[in-house]
């Protein structure tokens, strides 16, 4: 199929269709609110269900019955809406039902403002709701990486029965970029589903779907039963991008979605003032990159992970846990809406680069590798 | 030659409940309840195509007494589950089970909703005028004056304000639906109610309407009375504030 031209809300929309995700449940909400106007006049050219609900709380829980039925669901808000919608994620969980949650994060906390923001990052990957359960969470730095993150994410909750959450910062739901939907893309078959679905008592045994064991053997066996699903995960379902990595680098940028790729224009930038700087890009946030990520910081020229965030530091805090204090990690962050510049971004680097302490600069005569620049 | 005259079958459990002992208080009436749903299920030939949504509260267990599929919901919850529900298997029978703490205070804004976008689902809403599982406190339909542990010098109108009567309320609603109240606290009451429920599940069978039955319920336990003492209770008070009847018909709206 050719490209063509989409804004990020609207991509990601028509490709939850394309997957075969035609069960949708909304409440307006800056900044995807196109989500639900392309899906309103979309879903009944596919025979879909389109529902605006009276709040991102009934929301959450018309996607829980509606996954109780075994058909793809999905549904899409912003970092406000998606705090209402942690009841049903934790009963979603619990309950092991498959789902998509899109959130097209805005600046927090509490009301915030409307520009894109990534400070949704510790309610999407640490469990926003109550009790041990974790939602798997992609972070896409395109639209067209949305659009495949988004067709591919229904069959990933559907092999777990477990949410999977697509979190785009506000610029992936408001930039336009062009686009291609894949042709001979495999969504996996959701007809499978039928096995643990509520689909009626015929010829089979009652089906009861929940989350409540009052037994607390019998919770704890559910809870593990969920861990090692998340356990799987970690093995099967992380992915991330390595960028311009390579044995001259100094220095590591950890970054993801918009951000990182600003920080590829900071690093195309400062490579051509003859500065080599890496960038790993985690996309999935849990299960998170995390032997990946600790191969390339063990690398010996590596001296500094910078982690660039939109957001008072939120991530930084699993690269801290990856990283173990075997490297220095540094924070760079805006938030409650500023998308940092490649300027800024170039400035943090520069600033710690050219400010090596004294027992650096001896080892570097001593190896006499340097060929950076002042 | 001697006959031997085949036995004859007069009454016996509804194909729609299981033959779990239910862990209810001597003399509450979710059990006549349940059974109420079961028959109409039953007659009307729709438990292999049922799907009840569990509420939280005295009832949070129902899953375990009837023989058909069952979702169990969030607080308050049971109709936005029921609504996604049936938005997709419009094929299948749609029914919650709720408590008047769960439909009438948590789960206002679901139920609200849900009967003015007249989901073609039924809401069996069970009101004793208390919060049971917890162990007695106010609920938004607890009388005036009526003692709870958390209103224990009697509710105060002037703090809480009047109890809310929901069947009411949702027949304010323009949209098209079944409303009726009835009770079980007597044996004619029992007919009558049944006739409600089934009624409501026939509405949704014809795909006509949203359709919800409020039960008026004993809760001994938290009562702090016999059974009997209860339901004279119930007729002596409950009603006074919640008359029974239908509030509403699809037909009647133009």
């Amino acid at each position: 199929m050719a490209k063509i031209l989409m804004k990020g809300n609207e991509a990601i929309a028509e490709a939850a269709i394309r997957a075969g995700a035609t069960n949708y449940f909304c409440y307006p909400i800056t900044p995807q609110t196109e989500v639900a106007e392309y899906l309103a006049r979309r879903m009944p050219e596919v025979g879909g269900v389109f529902l605006q609900a009276e709040s991102e709380v009934a929301v959450g829980n018309m996607l829980f019955g509606a996954a109780s039925t075994g058909r793809r669901v999905f549904t899409s808000s912003s970092s406000p809406g998606i705090s209402l919608m942690q009841e049903a994620m934790s009963y979603i969980a619990g309950a092991q039902l498959p789902c998509v949650i899109l959130n097209i994060m805005r600046g927090g906390p509490g009301l915030g403002g409307i520009l894109p923001a990534q400070s949704d990052y510790f309610q999407a990957t640490k469990g926003g709701g109550h009790g041990d359960y974790r939602i798997l969470c992609l972070a896409p730095s395109s639209i067209q990486e949305a659009v495949d993150l988004t067709m591919g994410a229904f069959a990933t909750a559907e092999k777990y029965r477990n949410p999977v959450m697509i979190v785009g910062d506000g610029m992936i739901g408001q930039m336009m970029e062009p686009v291609e939907f894949p042709d001979d893309f495999d969504a996996g078959d959701p007809s499978k589903n039928e096995e643990w679905a509520a689909t009626g008592a015929k010829g089979r045994k009652a089906r009861i779907i929940k989350s409540l064991f009052l037994d607390p053997l019998k919770l704890e066996e559910n809870s593990i039963v969920l861990h090692e699903k998340y356990e799987k995960m970690k093995v099967d379902e992380v992915r991330y991008e390595r960028y311009k990595i390579n044995s001259k680098n100094e220095l590591m940028i950890v970054s993801y979605g918009t951000m990182a790729r600003i920080c590829q224009t900071a690093i195309d930038e400062l490579e051509a003032e003859g500065i080599s700087v890496g960038l790993f890009r985690p996309i999935s946030l849990f299960p998170y990159p995390e032997k990946e990520l600790r191969k390339e910081v063990d690398a010996k020229n590596i001296k500094t992970v910078l982690v660039i965030e939109m957001s008072c530091g939120q991530m930084v805090e699993d690269v801290e846990r990856v990283v173990q204090g075997v490297k220095p990690v540094k924070f760079f962050g805006r938030t409650g809406g500023i998308v940092p510049s490649p300027e800024e971004a170039k400035e943090q680097i520069k600033n710690l680069i050219k400010k090596p302490t004294r027992a650096k600069k001896a080892a570097a005569k001593s190896t006499s590798k340097r060929k950076r620049k002042d | 030659m001697h006959t031997v005259q085949a036995e004859k079958t007069i009454f016996q459990r509804p194909e729609s409940l299981t033959e779990t002992v239910t862990h209810y208080c001597p003399g509450c009436t979710h059990g006549i309840i349940h059974r109420l749903v079961a028959e109409s299920l039953d007659e009307l030939g729709l438990r292999e195509r049922a799907v009840g949504v569990a509420p939280v509260g005295c009832s949070v267990l129902i899953y375990n007494y009837f023989n058909c599929d069952f979702l169990e919901a969030p607080h308050g919850r049971a109709p936005a589950l029921a609504t996604g529900f049936k938005r997709i298997r419009n094929d299948m029978i749609v029914f919650t089970y709720q408590g008047d703490g769960d439909l009438a205070s948590i789960g206002m804004g679901e139920i609200v909703h849900a009967a003015n976008r007249g989901e073609k689902i039924t809401v069996v809403f069970v009101n004793n005028a208390i919060y049971g599982m917890t162990g007695g406190q106010m609920a938004p339909t607890t009388l005036a004056g009526q003692v709870t542990t958390t209103c224990p010098h009697g509710r105060d109108t002037q703090q809480t304000g009047q109890p809310i009567r929901m069947s009411e309320l949702l027949a304010t609603l323009a949209t098209p639906s079944y409303i009726e109240r009835v009770s079980v606290h007597s044996p004619m009451h029992i007919i009558r109610a049944k006739k409600a429920v089934r009624k409501a599940f026939e509405y949704q069978k014809a795909g006509t309407c949203f359709s919800l039955v409020e039960v008026l319920s004993t809760c001994p336990t938290n009562w702090g009375m016999t059974p009997t003492d209860a339901t004279k209770w119930l007729e002596k008070n409950l009603f006074a504030y919640y008359p029974l009847g239908c509030y509403k018909k699809p037909e009647e709206v133009g």
